[in-house]
């Protein structure tokens, strides 16, 4: 079967990863604001005896290399081997689109269009001829709409037959007075017999838009002589005509009259009147003064829901656990089997399994956020502050993200296109508190504070987290990121109800990836903590502590001495070991070994800290309290200071091993890492020892 | 007038950018261009950072940048 290869380019914000999804039934992340795709990625699929291979670019507003993002669209398609351009349009919003697609028809290479959107197109009144439009251009465009899933066959025949079409002419038609030039090159080249694998038309055209790869091929050659002053001649034309010596103006006019001509030609408006629903809403959700109350309450009352009705299932899943635990043990008995299974992999899995409702409330609130079009406002409405600490409104985009996960987040700064800007956003994502560091305070303040507060602590927690990040930002702008500030213009998508199939999609993909790494990562470090925390054996102190439990007068005094050696075994244990070992490091803030090792095994992924937590408190406990579920063994064994200070050390502390790897990658190397955990762990230790002598103080 | 002197709710024509290349190539692609109709559609406090439409594309600008864009 051939291959065909497909370059999908297109704005941001127009659907091309949905038409993929809807063509090539993929699942690639969609969401309403630029800069959702920001690697390109590959889909394959199989249709009509052809495979299609699809690039799936990032969003593109123009090919001049503003962001990272558009450098990686612009690479590729200058240096890749593909067979045809798959140009996505967004309907509503012809003019602006066709812009970019008069820059590919540049790039001489085969096009197909999709003017995707059409079913909202059509609600709204634009009417476009598709059949003049691809005539003007001389390519195929074909209406789409990714959501009701119309005009897929269609554009997959058009993609076909482009790919068969043998020649590749130039379609492009300037004005008279730059085809006129063009005209003069063209000919003079045709007469020299010049041969380029480009048409000549194009390359006129790279001559006059002085491109420098094209200069320094003819430089060597001896046609230059007379061409250069053709050339020169050209130029000469082109300044008198548009009054300006800016050969870039001149084109950028160029296509602009072009996109604008063919909106004329082809597209009809219905006039419209009433006010649009995005207007409606905008005029509420982005009033001047309104505007940031509405926002902060959204979120807090994001952080109510996930505590109030996360808490409700989570109830459930604890008792399972704990009688799942309870089951295994009396099943298989006192062996260490038993011990692996029941206190190492079910107490590690069921900790972080607690907490699926919670994520998935999160989960839940940042899609919408990210769907509706709602999150490029917040940007707008927070530049203002964001830029007096230093940041840049697109800045909020990763940082919500962040929210989420940090490994996305920071791959989403790489819309920001000032390196400084960007590198100053990674080194804050971590302080707003990802996904899986919500067991962790759900834990605690299910633990230490009253139900009816605990979704305000929650939001508390988390705003404190994005404040103190912000606060970060500002110290690393004034001692190291120094520098002109990056300009701020921004696209702010209409609103789209995400249909429920797609909120459905995200969230279930969370949580079946929550879930998956449940059974299998935190799996595999349950029973690596369980085996940490179970060896080295002591046998000598053992068969003492066995006959003193014999010799043992009443019940109660066999009880204790049962405690002590779990507690003498556990203490003495690898990851005793090395949490005493730490335990300088950790007890001024109040932290005993446990709650040491917790913190340390996090680094590897932050689910894993409730993990260690369920495990050691589990074993270690006193027989009357193995019974009890995870929260009140927190609550019997750690003081209100200390809980305290662990959550502040948990914002704070370095993200796990995924996202740091990610942040290496993106911040450009090595070193920034050993700088992100020296300016982490220095900040979280400062902070916890501060809130730790303030609660003691105050308690 | 500049771009940042023009209040909520009025229309303008763009009469020309005084920004460098970029960020004139970036308002290009916006379709910010020299002749386009512009709306002012809200402000951020302080009037830090303005929305505007153009045609059908809704930008936030901030407020040292639409000083760039002249307007009639």
């Amino acid at each position: 079967m051939p291959t065909i290869k497909i370059a999908l380019v297109g704005q941001p914000n127009v659907g091309k990863s949905a038409l993929i999804n809807s063509v090539g039934n993929a699942h690639l992340k969609v969401g309403n604001f630029s800069g959702v795709t920001v690697k390109k990625e590959v889909v394959r699929f199989s249709h009509d005896d052809y495979d299609f291979e699809i690039t799936d670019l990032p969003g593109s507003y123009s090919l001049n290399d503003y962001t990272i993002e558009e450098r990686v669209t612009r690479d590729y398609l200058d240096k890749s081997d593909y067979d045809l351009i798959l140009n996505v349009i967004d309907s509503t919003n012809i003019e602006r689109n066709l812009y970019l697609t008069t820059e590919l028809l540049s790039l001489n290479k085969k096009l197909v269009v999709a003017l995707n959107m059409n079913d909202e197109a059509i609600k709204e009144g634009v009417d476009i001829n598709a059949l003049q439009l691809g005539k003007i251009f001389g390519v195929p465009c074909i209406k789409t709409s990714a959501i009701e899933k119309t005009g897929i066959d269609d554009l997959i025949q058009a993609l076909i037959k482009a790919y068969h079409q043998r020649e590749n002419r130039f379609h492009l038609q300037f004005s008279e007075v730059y085809e006129e030039e063009i005209e003069h090159i063209v000919s003079f080249l045709e007469e020299k017999k010049v041969h380029c694998k480009i048409s000549l038309k194009a390359l006129a055209i790279k001559l006059l838009r002085e491109d420098k790869a094209t200069y320094q091929r003819f430089h060597e050659e001896p046609v230059w002589v007379e061409l250069q002053p053709i050339v020169n001649h050209a130029y000469q034309h082109l300044y008198l005509h548009y009054d300006t010596k800016d050969l870039d103006d001149i084109f950028n006019d160029e296509k602009l009259a072009l996109a604008k001509g063919a909106v004329v030609e082809t597209v009809h408006f219905e006039k419209q009147v009433k006010q649009t629903l995005t207007e409606k809403i905008d005029s509420l959700l982005m009033h001047q003064f309104v505007g940031l109350p509405i926002f902060l309450l959204l979120m807090w009352g994001l952080f109510q829901l996930t505590f109030e009705i996360g808490s409700i299932p989570m109830d459930w899943i604890d008792a399972f656990f704990t009688a799942l635990i309870e089951g295994v043990k009396s099943f298989l008995g006192d062996t260490e089997l038993a011990s692996v299974i029941a206190d190492g992999a079910i107490a590690g899995v069921g900790a972080v399994v607690l907490f699926l409702p919670n994520i998935l409330i999160l989960f839940f609130g940042i899609s919408l956020l990210e769907t509706t079009g709602y999150m490029s406002r917040v940007a707008f409405l927070l530049d203002g502050f964001f830029h007096k600490f230093g940041l840049h409104g697109k800045s909020f985009i990763p940082l919500v993200t962040g929210f989420g996960c940090s490994v996305p987040a920071y791959m989403a700064a790489r819309t920001l296109k000032n390196d400084r800007d960007r590198l100053l956003t990674l080194f804050i994502i971590g302080f707003m508190s990802c996904g899986a560091r919500l067991p962790i305070y759900v834990l605690f303040v299910g633990a230490f504070f009253a139900e009816h507060n605990a979704g305000n602590i929650l939001f508390l927690i988390y705003i404190s987290g994005a404040l103190l990040g912000i606060l970060a930002a500002k110290i690393l702008k004034i001692t190291v990121f120094k520098g002109d500030d990056e300009p701020f213009v921004m696209e702010m998508p209409k609103y789209r109800l995400p249909s429920l199939k797609l909120i459905w999609h995200t969230v279930s993909a969370q949580a079946m990836m929550y879930l998956k790494k449940a059974g299998t990562f935190i799996l595999l470090a349950s029973v690596l903590i369980w085996f940490a925390s179970n060896y080295p054996k002591h046998p000598e102190i053992e068969q003492q502590f066995q006959v003193q439990i014999e010799q043992a007068q009443t019940e109660q005094i066999a009880v204790e001495l049962k405690n002590e050696l779990a507690l003498y075994q556990l203490e003495h244990s690898y990851l005793g070991i090395v949490g005493h070992a730490s335990e300088p490091f950790f007890s001024p803030l109040g932290y005993d070994w446990r709650m040491a090792v917790a913190l340390e095994t996090g680094l590897a992924a932050k689910e894993v800290v409730v993990a260690t937590l369920g495990i050691l408190y589990g074993l270690g406990s006193e027989e009357d309290e193995a019974s009890l579920g995870l929260v009140q063994q927190i609550r019997e064994n750690i003081s209100f200071p200390s809980a305290l200070s662990f959550i502040v050390f948990v914002m704070i502390y370095l993200p796990c091993l995924a996202a740091s790897m990610v942040f290496m990658r993106e911040a450009g190397g090595g070193k920034y890492l050993v700088y992100l955990f020296i300016f982490t762990t220095v900040t979280a230790w400062s902070l916890s020892f501060i809130t730790y002598r303030l609660a003691l103080f105050l308690t | 007038m500049t771009l940042d002197q023009l209040k909520k709710g009025q229309f303008a024509q763009i009469k020309a950018i005084k920004a460098s290349k970029e960020l004139k190539n970036r308002f290009i692609s916006f379709g910010l261009v020299k002749g386009a109709k512009i709306y002012i559609e809200s402000y951020s406090l302080a009037k830090k950072t303005i929305e505007v439409r153009i045609n059908n594309t809704r930008l936030a600008i901030r407020a040292t940048e639409a000083k760039k864009v002249e307007v009639i």
